[in-house]
């Protein structure tokens, strides 16, 4: 890194030369309108409102957005370069823009969604003329179909290209681009296709103006009378940092947030449009099962019948998908005041996993970033993790190479295949040999369906021993919220435990899990948000709270503890997870003490440190792996989640995921014929 | 008169045989290996003290433009010929390409040794499809002889040239937006800085040269450059092919030598101006996207980059339109405005939107349909084009505009008065 003196209007300041001109101002405090400009996306450099005066530089502006400060050159006696960023040209410069940029819009700011949040609105006011001079008709576009969750105004389109350089760049797909020359270039689909992403959603944010916007929210709220939540998403593993904007107590619509560690500034569709899915379908009264009819009864009813039941001893607890670590806390504390067991539903794993090193590994979502090589084992990061996915694909447009061993699903870069069974990835090892350059430099992520395989303690065992000896990186993804926090509190896996348990145990205390086969003769206490698969097995059902409803604390897939909060209020006579659990662990005469979910966290932190630093991963020391056996398995590998879009109980519940996967399952079928 | 001797490209009108014995026995391909012997820093010095200026249109020295190269560079380098010519008016380097197309490979071999390119790519027009199959011929023939390809010119460097045909987008005769095309993707201007001398085409030190330049290269070289030197005017070297198009008796293509008058022009190639000198109105001296010039100008105007541009014209690829007194000068720009607004690829907002809006006026205007303080509001909007674009396209709308406005807003405010009192009679009747 090298630094450079430069002038921006009268100070001097001292950057990295490799920054652009656009960046070194943000540094200093100065903000320089954009349009096209976006951190995190390619430079296009067209939308000329960031224009700057470099002193000394040619007779005109210079983009902003686009000139490196390496680029500058100095003063006549070597006196540091000077940029302007008010001077009497640069303001002229963005008067212009500003007003070409209105001319064909169509400026009707009333009905358009995007009014109140609206980068044209805004720089409009600050920047530009104040009166339109434009009398000629205006240019009028044709909208198109891009699928059920963004609607386009193209009448607004100011042609930034963010969505065809995210669209291309992140997302991974080429339907959109910019056709057409001069005044009649559009940004349209080049074949009048809808978008097929898993990341779409996020073009609704990149889009400066109201071109692009939320179809499920349409015209249902202004930005200022919405109420704004920051919370963590929990569709799948990875934790993305959301923003839940509510009405009422009603959640109108999700955004992402920024966490460059974690979700950088994109989110899943799923986690975006997944809140209609929180209005409907809702368990908001407890119910109990009479001659086969489960009919609404009163809380008193359920608890006694859930503790009457418990107190003959026996009660397994069962951790679903989106259970705060609170809650498994509480759950933890009563079975252990039980003597029960507790198992993770959706993972059943043929050996025990001893701690972190196990499950989660020693890497970082970031570290694909500077990794070279990239090794899929049984996991498809597009639907387990779509935004890590995005990451993948950028690491792999770097240069990245990645290569897979699993169920030969479509990703959004080129993958090397290794196979399908362990016995591939065996042929793989040896071939690689010891080749220290290429282990040091490499990431394994290993998923779920590599860990559900008969033999995966035995091929987990020799991953982890390639990690020990040659210091690769290793990280489980995690399709599930509570997954890491389950085992963090020991949450059994092993499958042969799960079995045991299935069979001997009596009472079932069920925390949201829908995949859970019950057998007949056992119990089954439901307690959770939406009337599922699991719900309708369930002998009693204790309705609680959504991950919206309550505040909690979730340890994503690579040990990262983050807080989620409460944005609205659960419907009915829902009560929030630990408070259920409190109140039935009081009825069979165990009393924690604490009160409240300060008091609750104090204890979990005091029982889990793992758990306790907020934003934090907390390195776990490494268990050393065991002697590693040749791998000869030969029972595929198959893939964990076959419906994206419905892959938990609240996406199930959302139409706007029904017609997702209606939209692809028909497309799919149009590709396989 | 420039002498028959002096001329460059003796068969700039296709006489001669343009066969490879006719070039030969012209000088063409004669004593290459000799030049190419005395070392690239030789080439490169001989062309800068020759003074050759670029002849695409603004005139910037080519050798000194060859010197940007990276001497020495891991990845390949790469000469790229800009024969994508679409400015309205200019048809220069289509003669040289049907008539003179051994003179250009020449050029891109000499040219290519002293930057140390390993190749030449042949960007030419799409409309070009003669010229193309002409040039092909050439290379080919080049080829057979070993003036190309393996041990060129039995110089031991492999040199080769390839020519690709455009899709007929103006816009790709923008030296980056040429790359993009050139690279398979859609026309349209990087951002510069990185010039392509850097990053070019595929990402390698590439120089973009035009096809007249580089044509010239040989003669120089065979000449020498105080014989180039020693034509035209001080800084307005040698010798430049005109296109003379319009009210003329004659229009022709014709090699003359720099800082020729234009009345001498004219008069002397293409036989007047229709009705003769005093019926002239005005000229774009070169090409379309320069400002036009009135009479009063043309009277005693030099055909050189300095002269013109000290009239706030310029000698851009000195396609010289004429237009006398009939014509209607207000339709005309308006003709190029709507030319610049089809041909600007939308890429960045000035030009996009700007070129629309100043065509819509000008459409206006060329009626008289419009109030008298919109001409202001014209000239303020094609400064807003003007220096906030990517490429020079949004220059080259505002220029000819700009051009009107200075020398015929008398014209342009009785149109005007013309159409308004009309209306006025129309409604008071």
């Amino acid at each position: 890194m090298v630094n450079k003196k430069v002038k921006i209007n009268e100070t001097i300041h001292d950057f990295d030369e490799n920054l652009t001109i656009i960046q070194a101002c943000e540094i200093s405090g100065i903000q320089i309108p954009r349009f096209c400009y976006h951190e995190r996306l390619s430079i296009a450099g067209n939308c000329r409102m960031c224009l700057v005066e470099v002193v000394g530089g040619p007779p005109k502006p210079t983009a902003s957005c686009a000139m490196q400060l390496k680029d500058l050159r100095p003063g006549p006696n070597g006196e540091p370069p000077q940029v302007l960023t008010n001077s009497e040209m640069v303001e002229n410069a963005r008067k212009g823009v500003m007003e070409f940029l209105l001319i064909n819009h169509p400026l009707d700011c009333p009905i358009c969604d995007q009014g109140g949040e609206c980068d044209l609105q805004d720089q409009a006011m600050s920047f530009g003329l104040g009166k339109s001079r434009y009398t000629e008709d205006k240019r009028t576009v044709e909208d198109y179909d891009l699928g059920p969750l963004v609607e386009t105004h193209m009448t607004r389109c100011i042609s930034c290209t963010r969505c065809v350089r995210f669209t291309t760049e992140v997302a991974g797909i080429d339907q959109m681009g910019q056709t057409g020359r001069g005044e009649d270039s559009e940004i349209v689909t080049y074949l009048s296709n809808t978008l097929d992403s898993e990341l779409q959603g996020n073009i609704i944010d990149l889009c400066p103006v109201g071109a692009l916007t939320s179809k499920p929210y349409a015209f249902t709220a202004r930005p200022w009378e919405l109420q704004k939540t920051e919370t963590i998403d929990v569709m799948d593993g990875t934790g993305c940092n959301i923003r839940v904007d509510s009405k009422g107590n009603r959640v109108m619509r999700i955004t992402p947030r920024e966490n460059h560690l974690v979700n950088e500034e994109w989110i899943s569709d799923k986690s975006r449009f997944v809140w209609d899915g929180i209005r409907v379908q809702r368990l908001d009264t407890p119910f109990k099962k009479v001659e086969g009819n489960l009919i609404p009864t009163s809380w008193e009813d359920a608890l006694s019948i859930a503790s009457e039941t418990m107190r003959c001893g026996n009660t397994s607890f069962v951790a679903g998908d989106l259970v705060s670590v609170e809650t498994l806390y509480t759950a933890t504390k009563l079975s252990e005041y039980l003597g029960g067991t507790k198992v993770l539903g959706d993972l059943d794993t043929s050996g025990p996993l001893n701690g972190r090193s196990f499950y989660v590994g020693n890497g970082k979502i970031e570290d694909l970033d500077k990794t070279k090589n990239i090794i899929l084992l049984g996991t498809n990061p597009r639907k387990e993790a779509s935004v890590v996915n995005a990451r993948i694909r950028k690491a792999w447009i770097n240069g990245a190479n990645v290569y897979r061993l699993g169920v030969k699903e479509t990703l959004t870069y080129d993958v090397n295949e290794l196979g399908n069974t362990f016995f591939d990835l065996q042929i793989f090892l040896d071939k690689m040999g010891s080749k220290k350059s290429f282990w040091t430099d490499t990431i394994f992520l290993v998923g779920y369906s590599f860990l559900n395989n008969r033999s995966a303690d035995v091929a987990l065992n020799t991953v982890r021993s390639y990690v020990e000896k040659f210091k690769s990186k290793f990280l489980i993804i995690h399709p599930n919220a509570s997954a890491v926090g389950s085992l963090d509190l020991g949450f059994e896996t092993d499958v042969k435990v799960k079995q045991n348990v299935m069979k001997e145990t009596k009472t079932i205390y069920n925390l949201g899990c829908d995949t859970l086969e019950v057998g007949k003769g056992s119990f089954v206490i439901y307690q959770g948000s939406h009337g599922d698969k699991g719900a309708g097995s369930a002998d009693l059902i204790l309705p609680s709270a959504c991950y919206l409803e309550e505040d909690g604390i979730f340890v994503n897939t690579e040990g990262r503890i983050q807080y989620a909060r409460k944005a609205i209020q659960p419907p009915g006579k829902a009560k929030e997870n630990w408070r259920i659990l409190r109140a039935i662990s009081e009825k069979l005469g165990y009393i924690p003490n604490w009160q409240d979910l300060n008091g609750l966290r104090g204890a979990l932190f005091d029982d889990f440190p793992l758990i306790s630093e907020p934003g934090k991963i907390i390195m776990v020391p490494w268990e050393t792996a065991e002697k590693q056996k040749k791998l000869g398995s030969k029972v595929p590998l198959k893939a964990y989640i076959k419906d994206y879009y419905l892959s938990n109980c609240i996406c199930r519940a959302s139409k706007t995921m029904g017609n997702l996967a209606r939209a692809r399952n028909s497309l799919n079928l149009k590709k396989a014929s | 008169m420039l002498k028959e001797k002096d001329k460059v490209f003796p068969n700039i009108h296709g006489f001669s045989d343009r066969s490879l014995k006719g070039v030969m026995a012209r000088g063409g391909w004669v004593d290459t290996k000799t030049i190419i012997s005395r070392g690239p820093d030789h080439i490169i010095k001989t062309i800068q003290e020759s003074g050759l200026r670029g002849r695409g249109g603004a005139g910037f020295p080519t050798g000194l433009k060859w010197s940007f190269m990276p001497k020495s560079s891991e990845k390949p380098k790469y000469l790229v010929i800009n024969a994508d010519e679409s400015e309205p008016g200019t048809c220069k380097d289509r003669e040289i390409l049907r008539h003179e197309p051994h003179s250009l490979l020449e050029g891109c071999l000499l040219a290519g040794i002293a930057m140390g390119c390993s190749a030449a790519y042949i960007y030419i027009r799409g409309e070009y499809v003669r010229e193309r199959e002409q040039l092909e011929v050439a290379i080919s023939e080049a080829y057979d002889k070993g003036f190309l390809g393996k041990n060129a010119c039995k110089s031991g460097i492999t040199f080769d040239v390839y020519s690709h045909h455009g899709a007929g987008a103006y816009i790709c005769g923008e030296e980056t937006a040429l790359l993009e095309s050139l690279e398979g993707r859609k026309g349209m201007p990087r951002m510069k800085p990185p010039f392509p001398a850097g990053s070019g085409l595929y990402g390698c030190p590439t120089t973009v040269n035009n096809v007249e330049s580089i044509a010239v290269v040989p003669t120089i070289l065979k000449r020498g450059s105080s014989w180039f030197s020693s034509l035209g005017r001080k800084n307005n070297h040698g010798t430049k092919i005109f296109a003379i198009s319009g009210n003329v008796n004659s229009p022709c293509v014709v090699e003359e030598e720099m800082s020729i008058s234009l009345r001498d022009l004219i008069d002397k190639h293409c036989g007047g101006v229709t009705g003769g000198w005093d019926n002239l109105k005005a000229v774009i001296p070169g090409g379309a996207s320069v400002p036009l010039i009135p009479k009063s100008v043309c009277d005693d105007a030099l055909m050189d980059f300095d002269w013109l541009k000290e009239q706030r014209s310029g000698l851009g690829t000195a396609a010289v339109i004429v237009m006398d007194q009939s014509v209607d000068v207000i339709k005309a720009i308006w003709r190029l405005s709507k030319f610049y607004k089809h041909e600007s690829c939308g890429q960045c907002t000035p030009c996009r939107e700007g070129t629309g809006w100043m065509m819509r006026i000008m459409e206006r205007l060329v009626k008289g349909q419009a109030s008298l303080d919109e001409i202001d509001m014209l000239i303020e909007i094609t400064k807003q084009v003007e220096g906030h674009t990517i490429c020079a396209l949004g220059d080259a709308a505002a220029w000819p505009i700009q051009g009107l406005i200075r020398h015929f807003r008398g014209e342009v405010e009785d149109r005007i008065m013309t159409y308004s009192s009309k209306k006025a009679i129309q409604a008071a009747e």
